[in-house]
């Protein structure tokens, strides 16, 4: 059998499992449409520490523990650790896996990490290069909006295109061994720029990527919409989506019956201000380890494409006047009987 | 894809699918919570000729420091953003949201310390308009000095 599929598309002819999985999420996620899914709520959102961005570092620890736990393994045994989180040179990564003393590759792909590091978490699995590896993807509201737009106690009008980042981290293990959620294969994403400029609407920004991803899965592994119980985008948003199923019809796909985005469940606009939905790397992260997760475990859902979705801009490349392009990645997830 | 927009179809599409905020709600809402802010700094005024018996000229810089304090307070207990996220221009506009811009990035850059946090970054925001006020001040004083000197004023 052939791992290599298609152009940018891996199926894995031994695929590795999501062994255990951890959602550790603040208090808006907390109260939002998901709060009963979360493995944890921390109502302190500096987490007992004195900066946000330790904060954030401690919520990608808490989620690393837990996801270890969770998969009923040591942390000794975990081989590979690929996290990654928004902020600058990946520094809640850092100083918050720094004492589990874990083998890392630190990434960075924006609000699409989750994908990435499943993704390459699953390779290296799958290659034999791992019995365990671990996958992390952490954000946190404070660090987030004091690095990309102004102090939290500024007062501004956001737009309505505009969304919320999710406060918190997720975690995966890896693995060979069985269980009832297999990584099939992944679709790697390309940058992909359509010229938009508007940081405050990043679903605009990521959703020609994501089109791009989904459209290049579906061609690589000769499938279509219908066979997929679910698709799960990141972070696009309301605006985002509707921009996402039109790209995709327009190529002949329609995944209008079955498309879902992260950022539209984890929180509820009318009672939570929260504008277009969710953002941030940990928002497709929690989600998938708290709602989509249990939809295949309990839920009857049987196949679901993941996609985490990522815009790609610093402070200096917008002040500076380019454009903002997105990435997306694809995991391809399927129920199996244990 | 084999059906990909061109940038500018895809701007402008973009531009149809965004929700915009409604402007006249915008504008109402600026006008009474800008309008009650400048009503309180008319209270503050009068209060302060009535009960401290303040000549005008010293009742406004009373006026100016008062309000300036009541902002930075509800800055600090994070009120003031709410006030401006309801308001709009009519938070941002009056001097109570020049004291919100600056004393909001002294709140979140403390952590980096007094030099390289609060010392560098308190003016963040507040720095562009000090620069050009003073910069089209400084203008409009020149202008000013030309026109007397040729006693067109």
């Amino acid at each position: 059998m052939k791992v290599m599929k298609g152009k940018q598309s891996l199926e894995f002819e031994h695929p590795p499992y999501l062994k255990g999985w951890s959602s550790v999420v603040g208090e808006k996620e907390g109260e939002g449409p998901l709060g009963q899914a979360f493995d944890q709520i921390i109502d302190d959102p500096l987490f007992g520490e004195e900066t946000w961005e330790l904060a954030e570092g401690r919520f990608m620890r808490q989620a690393a523990l837990l996801a270890i736990q969770k998969a009923e393994i040591t942390k000794n045994q975990v081989r590979y650790a690929f996290a990654g989180d928004l902020l600058e040179q990946i520094m809640a990564t850092s100083f918050g896996i720094k004492d589990l003393e874990l083998p890392l590759f630190g990434l960075y792909g924006a609000c699409s990490t989750a994908g990435e590091s499943i993704s390459l978490a699953s390779m290296t699995v799958a290659a034999g290069y791992a019995d365990y590896a671990l996958a992390l993807a952490s954000s946190h509201i404070g660090s987030a909006e004091k690095q990309f737009r102004f102090p939290l106690e500024y007062g501004s009008q956001r737009p309505l295109s505009s969304t919320w980042t999710v406060t918190g981290a997720g975690g995966f293990v890896i693995s060979k061994e069985k269980s009832p959620i297999k990584v099939r294969g992944i679709t790697t994403g390309k940058i992909v720029d359509y010229g938009v400029k508007d940081s405050m609407n990043m679903g605009a920004c990521m959703a020609p990527a994501a089109a791009e991803v989904i459209y290049q899965h579906f061609n690589d592994f000769a499938m279509t919409p219908d066979d997929y119980d679910a698709i799960y985008t990141g972070d696009l948003g309301e605006v985002g989506k509707e921009i996402l199923i039109k790209l995709l019809k327009d190529n002949g796909y329609d995944i209008s019956k079955v498309h879902g985005d992260c950022g539209i469940e984890v929180y509820q606009d009318e009672t939570q201000d929260t504008h277009a939905g969710g953002s941030g790397c940990a928002c497709s992260a929690v989600v998938l380890s708290s709602m989509i997760t249990r939809k295949m475990i309990n839920g009857g859902w049987n196949r679901v494409l993941f996609v985490p979705t990522g815009a790609l801009l610093s402070k200096t490349s917008f002040n500076e006047g380019e454009t903002v392009p997105g990435i997306a990645h694809g995991v391809l997830l399927e129920r199996e009987e244990v | 894809m084999h059906n990909e927009p061109t940038k500018d179809q895809y701007n402008e599409y973009v531009e149809q699918v965004t929700p915009a905020s409604s402007c006249l709600m915008n504008c109402v809402r600026a006008f009474f919570v800008g309008g009650a802010i400048c009503t309180i700094g008319e209270g503050i005024k009068q209060a302060v000729m009535h009960w401290l018996h303040l000549g005008e000229k010293d009742a406004l810089l009373a006026v100016t420091v008062t309000l300036v304090l009541l902002s930075v307070l509800l800055t600090g207990f994070n009120l003031y953003s709410k006030i401006t996220k309801f308001g709009g221009a009519g938070g941002l506009v009056p001097i109570t949201g020049f004291a919100n811009s600056v004393a909001s990035p002294a709140i979140e850059y403390q952590k980096e310390g007094q030099v390289f946090g609060i010392g560098v970054k308190i003016f963040t925001i507040a720095g562009p308009v000090i620069l050009y006020g003073i910069l089209s001040s400084f203008i409009l004083g020149v202008i000013y000095m030309i026109l007397v000197r040729l006693g067109v004023m």
